[in-house]
């Protein structure tokens, strides 16, 4: 089916998400749309999926104007999404949230509907099972079932919002292969996504977003360096590496053994080194957020010691290690890191050391003014942080920080955060290893892993690599690790060293 | 104490746990949908004075049971205006519907206070009663206790076995992931809200047109009730069956308190009334300790063997409400 | 639309409106004269020194327990169980005079460690409620209401049983004190004790500058708007919200206290009339600030003191005064809430 978008426009308050974006697919084609993050992809597709509503615009599909007012029309024209965090039901059987939603009689007919199931998932070749329970599955795996549903309801228009997160390399490939099929089929695939390599191994043409405009369209071959600029602006100038890693040692990890909800890693050995930086790769869940928040005696270990600068702390909660120097910064901000409704100077006082009974208003107020500025927060010591813009309330959580630190364990630093805030925020980062503060850190971003770590730490399913110096990784290497390729040769290697 | 007497004492429990029943599956359904109803204590009061007077003026018990379902979803409506459309506190506004309510309940009550009026007839069934044992505990009950053995299989079946019950599911445990397979989130929150308010509803007029007819005030015992059945929906794990378990277990140990009353002289009676409610605490302890984060570090320190099935005890026991209950739903 | 002064009390004015047409309508469906029955009102409340003195004497354990209230919503926890932990305060309270009765010691230091006694007991049972909380996981709103009940039930059983009237337990509960032990009063007629007073003024100030001016406040208040977060800000959480369960304990024991060593100079089964419920309503009603805490606690006092007379007067049940409030707080709650909805929307 052709999808036409013309002059599509949304705000929200100041920001123009979509600036009149208008774009045609053809039938039976896979399109990229590409874009950094907040360049207006995800709200585009929001609103060709009844998600969100344009404030104007117009969609047709095979030259006809439709009226997409909800979620419910788009289903109704034959439209179907896949969102970047698989909306399913975790709780639930995979038979039930398949059927959730299929118009059809009062009952269930679950028997029939099994039977459509495992139809279509042979067809596939995926291998889904009715009766198991979703949060079983893997991202991957939920993307699967996802698909299934939304074919089993007569999608003819797939949208696709960066589904390459979070998912296995041979997940990938069969994603791959089963998106060129119903694009053989007649489908059209809108496949959204900031990874350049995906976009050019799989689609047929691409269109880039930047800032809410559409900037440009291209054709295979693709031309790597053309996109970059389209997307960016401009030549992305990569900060240079720098190493300041010390001799002496500040977290000392000891046949460690971690029992989380689905995941279980065995006897971890490693040391973090004083301003040494070290990231911590793989795909969601597998295993690295447990891992770091053991780091921080956020849980505790099944065996084995964890020791900050020598000094044994396994089993101490983490406001033992908060005194020992250990700082940890949560990837919600919002949500786990700093306290809505509460002001930027509130927040000064509450990381302070607490001094007496009563709060001097006064010197707070000029601590916070100090720290906006060395920290360049656009705000004010009376906003409250829930005003602030993403990057700012990662500032913000820097701001915070005490002084001087011996550990810093970080998940996902630069998560959403545009290019200027994510050098910045790494700037202050590599200034505390200057001082000596080493540095823990998660990404899904292989080039942000590759970029600032000293050495890696691979995690997958549960394994977990030793730490892999950074300059003997690519981003090819350190996908394949992440997608549970290469480790055999890796043990090897260890087996040798 | 005889066989007979045993009995009838628990024919009693089935037919005093329906008025509890018909509370419990209409708070299942409405929180079912995320949505908590609060109000439970005084709309059952107000529901069990408004059914009754509507009753005694008119003479007819069905118009006293259609006031009741009336009464429940109305205060059920505003509880899902104040967490749907306003996005208030939905425990607040409950809280104050709870206490206005029952307040309301006493001042319009006032002047049909203690007046005898219609009262709910056994439905006998011919043949059927003169059964042994059965005959007893099934067949001479009132229209209502059969409707709450009805009522709990007929929701059981709605909410795990029919393709709106799966819809009304996935709004309570996911609404985003529900909206965008087409359903209209907030309008089935404001059906399922009020449907069960209505449900609900009828558990006043149970109460004060058979269970314990008429209405008395402030001495007519039924205040605590409400509180009572929100800890059993919990209780219940959002199950009508399990709910329906957690109702005549109760109704049964408030039998059991006035069984045993004579063999405790000195104890005033209100003691013994009390006696489910420690046990209440006693079982949302159970069913809520496998949450709680000491438990968890505790058990790391435990060999393997005996974590795992400490665990699987606790995780057997445990109930897991709807995600989203109490958080409204926004598209952005 | 903003934050300013004219909106609030536009909002104020107009709620008090909407819940007097409402209280109307209800008067009208009752078949009573609406005039009448809030002239009765009024009268009942301010007509004589003595109604106005019995206004103050109901305002004491009502502001005591909004006090403690305030610590329990600024830490986010609901604390319904705050009519139990006025019962058990005020049974440790009787338990210590019954022990120093006879002991010679002297009167004021009596009272005194009836007091201690209160806070304690309030205390106690408040933190019951919190460890469930903390420990087992059991949301404190159930676990209080079970916690209120059991009260009630130990309450009546030492009414009934243990401490009962010499010759016949009853419902006037137990034996009053010698009026050597009861907490003085302004003229021997009243009930009202400038000390009580004194104690409620002063518990509402410690509050109102522990919420403003304090680390534990602000910690409080990081606690209550998310718990993760001021945990991960080096807060011992579960700790701060057991204090703010133990404070508000002994602010409502205190009221159990006072209510038996100044009002009622013995237990009686209602010994909490009501009044923890009661400061939920103000709790809620002044929007958790301790500011404006004070008068609106003396207008929620005044209204019961004021309804007490309608039974006799105009054959109506005093739970009028209940419905006035009850509507009150419910038309500010939804009113708030479509407020903030607008400002949100409004994109300020």
């Amino acid at each position: 089916m052709q999808v036409e978008l013309r002059d599509i426009r949304k705000t929200y308050g100041p920001v123009k998400a979509n600036a009149g974006i208008s774009l045609r697919i053809p039938a039976a084609s896979i399109q990229g749309i590409l874009g950094e993050n907040g360049a207006g992809k995800s709200t585009l597709m929001k609103i060709l999926s009844g998600f969100i509503l344009p404030d104007s615009g117009e969609i047709f599909l095979d030259g006809q104007a439709v009226s997409i007012r909800s979620p419910a029309d788009s289903i109704r024209n034959g439209i179907g999404m896949l969102h970047q965090d698989p909306l399913d039901f975790p709780p639930m059987k995979l038979i039930d949230d398949f059927i959730l939603g299929h118009p059809g009689a009062l009952g269930l007919g679950k028997a029939a509907a099994a039977r459509e199931f495992r139809a279509l998932a042979e067809q596939f070749d995926f291998a889904l099972e009715p009766e198991a329970w979703v949060d079983s599955l893997t991202v991957g795996e939920r993307q699967q079932l996802e698909i299934l549903r939304l074919l089993w309801l007569g999608a003819r228009v797939l949208i696709l919002d960066e589904p390459t997160t979070g998912i296995s390399l041979p997940q990938k490939e069969k994603l791959f292969a089963t998106l060129k099929r119903l694009a053989a089929e007649g489908m059209s695939i809108l496949f959204v996504s900031h990874k350049l390599e995906d976009v050019e191994f799989l689609c047929d043409r691409a269109a880039v977003l930047r800032q809410g405009s559409l900037v440009g369209e291209a054709r295979p071959p693709f031309d790597t360096r053309t996109l970059v600029e389209m997307m960016f602006g401009k030549e992305v100038p990569l900060a240079e590496r720098r190493t300041t890693v010390r001799e002496s040692g500040i977290l000392q990890v000891r046949d460690v053994s971690l029992e989380g909800l689905r995941i279980q890693m065995r006897n971890v050995s490693f040391e973090v080194r004083a301003g040494e930086v070290i990231g911590l790769a793989g795909m969601e869940g597998s295993g690295q957020s447990t891992f770091l928040g053991a780091c921080a005696g956020l849980s505790r270990p099944v065996e084995g010691s964890f020791c900050i600068e020598e000094q044994d702390m396994t089993g101490r909660s983490h406001h033992d290690y908060k005194k020992e120097g250990v700082a940890y910064l949560p990837a919600a901000r919002l949500e786990e890191g700093l306290v809505p409704g509460l002001s930027l100077t509130e927040h000064f006082v509450l990381a302070e050391e607490k001094k007496g009974v009563f709060i001097d208003r006064r010197k707070a107020r000029r601590l916070a003014q100090e720290r906006i500025e060395l920290y360049n927060i656009k705000g004010r010591p009376e906003s409250t942080v829930e005003s602030l813009s993403g990057g700012n309330q990662q500032r913000m959580l820097l701001a915070l920080l005490r002084s001087p630190l011996s550990l810093i364990l970080v998940e996902h630093p630069t998560r959403g955060l545009d290019i200027e805030s994510t050098i910045y925020i790494w700037s202050k980062l590599k200034a505390r290893c200057a001082e000596g503060t080493g540095i823990v850190f998660i990404s899904a971003d292989l080039d942000e892993i590759l970029q600032y770590s000293d050495r890696v730490i691979v995690f997958f399913a549960g394994k977990v690599s030793p730490p892999l110096p950074a300059s003997s990784l690519n981003v090819d290497r350190l996908g394949a690790l992440i997608g549970g390729k290469l480790w055999e040769e890796l043990e090897s290697e260890v087996a040798h060293a | 104490m005889s066989g007979d007497i045993i009995l009838i004492g628990l024919a009693g429990v089935l037919s005093s746990a329906a008025p509890i029943i018909f509370g419990v599956v209409g708070e299942t359904i409405s929180e079912r949908a995320g949505v908590i109803n609060l109000s439970m204590n005084g709309m059952i009061l107000l529901t069990a004075m408004g059914g009754f007077a509507v009753s005694l003026a008119t003479g007819s018990l069905i118009l006293g049971f259609l006031a009741g379902a009336a009464i429940g979803a109305l205060v059920a409506l505003i509880v899902a205006f104040a967490s749907i459309t306003i996005k208030a506190s939905q425990v607040a506004v409950g809280f104050v519907l709870a206490l206005l309510c029952r307040d309301l309940s006493y001042f319009l009550g006032n002047p049909i206070m203690g007046e005898a009026g219609p009262r709910l007839p056994s439905a006998s069934i011919p043949m059927l009663k003169d059964l042994p044992v059965i005959g007893a505990l099934f067949f001479r009950q009132d229209l209502m206790t059969w409707l709450s053995f009805i009522l709990i299989l007929a929701a059981w079946f709605f909410i795990f076995r029919t393709r709106p019950g799966l819809v009304l599911r996935g709004i309570g445990e996911k609404p985003a992931a529900a909206y965008v397979r087409g359903a209209n989130v907030n309008r089935l929150r404001y059906l399922y809200t009020v449907l069960g308010g209505a449900i609900a509803g009828l558990a006043g007029p149970i109460f004060s047109l058979s269970v314990k007819a008429g209405w008395k005030g402030t001495i007519s015992g039924l205040d605590g009730i409400g509180w009572i059945v929100l800890a059993i929906t919990i209780f219940g794990g959002w199950n009508p069956f399990k709910a329906a378990f957690g109702a005549y277990l109760f109704a049964f140990l408030q039998w059991l308190g006035l069984v045993l009353q004579p063999a405790l002289p000195g104890l005033p009676s209100q003691v013994l009334q009390v006696a489910p409610f420690p046990l209440m605490i006693l079982s949302l302890l159970l069913v809520n300790i496998g949450n709680a984060e000491w438990v968890e570090l505790s058990l790391a320190h435990l060999p393997p063997r005996a974590r795992r099935s400490i665990s699987r005890l606790l995780r057997a026991m445990n109930a897991t409400p709807p995600a989203a209950l109490g958080t409204p739903f926004a598209k952005d | 639309m903003r934050d300013s002064r004219p909106n609030r009390t536009l909002l104020q004015i107009g709620a008090i409106a909407l819940a007097l047409l409402f209280t109307t309508f209800v008067l009208l469906a009752a078949k009573a004269p609406p005039l009448a029955a809030y002239l009765n009102l009024g009268l009942g409340a301010l007509g004589s020194w003595e109604v106005i003195s019995n206004v103050l004497v109901s305002w004491v354990p009502l502001l005591l327990v909004t006090s403690g209230l305030l610590l329990t919503f600024t830490v986010g926890l609901w604390n319904i169980g705050i009519e139990g932990q006025i019962t058990v305060g005020a049974i440790f309270s009787t338990w210590a005079f019954r022990l120093l009765l006879g002991s010679g010691m002297a009167p004021g230091l009596v009272i005194l460690a009836a007091f201690l006694a209160g806070m304690l007991g309030g205390a106690l049972w408040a933190m019951l409620a919190g460890a469930l909380k903390t420990f087992g996981g059991v949301n404190e709103i159930f676990g209080g209401l079970g916690l209120n009940f059991v009260a009630t039930a130990l309450n009546l059983w030492l009414i009934f049983g243990p401490w009962k009237r010499p010759g016949v337990a009853s419902m006037s509960g137990t034996v009053p004190f010698d009026p050597s032990l009861w907490l003085p009063t302004l003229n021997p007629q009243s009930r009202l004790s400038p000390i009580a007073v004194g104690i409620a003024v002063a518990a509402i100030l410690v509050v109102y500058g522990m919420l403003r001016g304090t680390y534990f406040g602000l910690r409080l208040k990081a606690v209550g708007k998310n718990p993760r977060a001021a945990f991960l800000l080096g807060i011992p959480t579960w700790q701060y919200m057991m204090a703010s369960f133990a404070l508000c304990g002994l602010f409502a024991g205190l009221a159990g206290a006072v209510q038996v060593a100044s009002v009622y100079h013995r237990l009686i089964p209602s010994i909490s009339s009501g009044y923890g419920y009661m400061g939920l309503m103000v709790a809620m009603l002044v929007n958790y600030k301790a500011a404006i805490a004070a008068p609106v606690a003396l207008f929620f006092a005044a209204l019961n003191v004021g309804s007490i007379q309608l039974p006799i007067v105009l054959q109506l049940d005093s739970s009028l005064a209940g419905v006035l409030q009850g509507t009150l707080v419910l038309v500010v709650l939804l009113a708030q809430g479509a407020r903030t909805r607008m400002l949100k929307k409004e994109g300020l």
